[in-house]
């Protein structure tokens, strides 16, 4: 990809599509994993990946190549899926999801899986990653661009707002942070858990440009994208607003799909419904 | 800023060791509002377009390091060794885990630090980053050496832990001293009992020496300014040769340089070993040398766990 020719959206939401089914079947298999969250940051996931990340699927390693930091580490169906369905992992790889010696670890980890710019699991640490990257590019001149993808729940680490105010201090213009808003963490709904209000107006009032979109449809996140990644006024922050869960219906906006996997019966049924 | 100074801190050592590896440009520092303390300082003086500032703010400044390192810089990140603390989980996770070369200095380290009292004694920071997996961790005794063992640091490939310490202590290398990341220095020998010391304690441990030698005990000094990996070799070699084991530390008995020591010693032989450390116990606000004598961290401290040692040999 980055070559500058646009995906047509429809062949964006069959990619979503693929990358859904993927996810169901990774966890399945696992009988364990993260699949709410996947679910809900795979079409913004597809829309940087297909539209404008700079990234080799040959050479994965490619060292001027724009960075995805998957701060949000527990989702890495979502993060295996993409690279399934680029070719940089096959069948076989991801069918191994969290198994003794797979490439595709439980949380993403740069080292076990090639086209993984960052090891997670640990969360509210990778916007401050993405933003060591995004120095060291401006240091070493290259236009390289950072993509991290936070959780809505991730951003109740502290971490994530020293960033901020680091990153804006830094003139980080080169980097971009997605926030997937699905309103729901680990135990239960924001609200209940811990309710942080407008995530939007918090990056704003640190001096980042940010924008908000329905994170479902796929037309919408390619302009955003497109908008973002030609952006230079930055730091710049997108809130996609998303369904836990999306394209399931039982996960749907329903906190206990969180860190759980289908069974045998709900796997067939999310596949029919992928179909 | 003043020059870097010429005095014995091993925090002075650090501050020019960053400038002795400036010419490459993949080295990086980053702060957090504590380089004047670190001495990181001297680099930002000259190098400003490769130093970030982040602000006091260490658990971020852990992992924007990491992402540098991750893009090819060799960051070197400093705070008060008490402060790193509170990135630890951010250091194990973001740093170690993936095994990016990012070095940790935490200055201060030790109830040596004095007056500040003991919210700024790092007693433990030896113990835990020693416990992760891929971490080298340093600490030095004097400026020379502290300078000689940063400069080093830019061909290790992994993370590092260095430990300085604030105040000046009497030096005991001299410019030209050859010593290498990963190999105890043997500065003092004798066959009696085999003083191991990191640190502050390292000239505690020579002083001590010349009295047990007018005693009739004479002792090897061995300045073990890698903690981990640990040089087991000369250990090995020491235990056939002296038979008994003092460690020496302005550190927690527990899991810094005694505890591996006594790990490997437990596991591997039948010498003994006596610790000097401290107890357990936090420090309190007071002179250097008056927290040293509170916590026998002093030669009479380290004469008395000799002549222990000595009485256990086998
Ligand atoms: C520092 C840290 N604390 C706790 C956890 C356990 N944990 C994993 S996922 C999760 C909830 C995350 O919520 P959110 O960021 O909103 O992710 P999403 O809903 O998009 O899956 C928690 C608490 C963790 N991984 N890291």
């Amino acid at each position: 990809m980055g070559d500058g020719t646009r995906v047509d959206v429809s062949e964006l939401e069959q990619m979503a599509r693929r990358c859904r089914v993927d996810i169901v079947k990774m966890t399945h298999s696992a009988k364990s994993g993260h699949p709410g969250g996947s679910l809900s940051a795979i079409d913004c996931m597809v829309a940087i990946y297909g539209t404008c990340l700079r990234f080799d699927t040959s050479n994965p390693d490619w060292e001027d190549r724009d960075r995805f930091i998957m701060s949000k580490g527990h989702a890495s169906p979502a993060m295996y899926s993409i690279l399934h369905q680029m070719g940089v992992l096959d069948e076989g790889d991801i069918m191994g999801f969290r198994t003794l010696g797979s490439v595709c670890q439980g949380h993403v980890d740069m080292n076990w899986t090639k086209g993984v710019d960052f090891s997670a699991g640990s969360l509210g640490m990778g916007l401050s990653f993405g933003l060591g990257c995004a120095i060291a590019a401006k240091m070493d001149s290259s236009d390289r661009k950072i993509w991290v993808m936070l959780g809505d729940g991730e951003t109740q680490e502290g971490q994530i707002w020293e960033a901020a105010m680091a990153a804006k201090y830094h003139n980080a213009t080169n980097l971009r942070a997605i926030v997937d808003r699905n309103r729901i963490q680990n135990d239960d709904f924001m609200n209940v858990q811990m309710e942080i209000g407008d995530i939007g107006e918090k990056f704003r009032s640190f001096g980042w440009t940010v924008k908000e979109v329905d994170g479902h449809d796929m037309s919408s996140l390619v302009d955003v994208v497109d908008w973002a990644n030609s952006e230079d006024g930055g730091p710049v922050a997108i809130v996609a607003n998303t369904i836990k869960g999306n394209g399931v219906s039982f996960m749907e906006n329903n906190p206990s799909f969180h860190g759980k996997a289908p069974n045998d019966e709900e796997l067939r049924i999310a596949l029919e419904e992928l179909s | 800023m003043s020059a870097p100074s010429s005095g014995g801190a091993s925090r002075d050592g650090y501050g020019k060791g960053l400038l002795r590896i400036a010419q490459d440009p993949r080295v990086v520092v980053l702060e957090a509002d504590l380089g004047k303390s670190t001495k990181s300082c001297h680099f930002r003086d000259e190098y400003p377009d490769r130093t970030v500032s982040l602000g006091i703010a260490e658990q971020n400044m852990m992992l924007v390091a990491a992402g540098m390192a991750s893009s090819g810089k060799i960051p070197f990140a400093s705070t008060f060794a008490i402060f790193t603390e509170r990135a630890f989980e951010q250091v194990r996770n973001g740093i170690a885990r993936p095994g990016l070369p990012v070095h940790i200095c935490g200055s201060h380290g030790g109830i040596h630090t004095g007056t500040d009292g003991s919210s700024a004694q790092s007693i433990e920071d030896l113990a835990i980053y020693r416990t992760i997996p891929n971490m080298t961790v340093i600490h030095p005794c004097d400026d020379i050496s502290a300078e000689e063992l940063t400069s080093q640091l830019v061909d290790l490939n992994g993370p590092s832990y260095m430990r300085t310490a604030r105040n000046k202590v009497p030096r005991l290398y001299e410019d030209g001293s050859k010593l290498r990341i990963g190999s105890g220095s043997v500065l003092r020998e004798g066959g009696d009992l085999a003083i191991i010391s990191c640190g502050v304690m390292v000239g505690v441990a020579i002083s001590a020496a010349e009295t047990l030698s007018s005693e009739g005990i004479s002792c090897t000094v061995v300045d073990m300014h890698t903690i981990k990996p640990l040089d087991v070799e000369l250990i090995a070699k020491l235990s056939d040769s002296c038979g008994a084991f003092v460690t020496a530390e302005d550190h927690s008995v527990i899991g810094g340089l005694g505890g591996a020591l006594s790990e490997w010693l437990s596991t591997n032989t039948s010498t003994p070993l006596e610790m000097v450390g401290v107890r357990d116990r936090f420090g309190q606000s007071g002179a250097s040398s008056e927290l040293m004598e509170l916590m026998g961290l002093n030669e009479v401290g380290i004469c008395e766990a000799a002549r222990r040692a000595i009485s256990r040999k086998l």
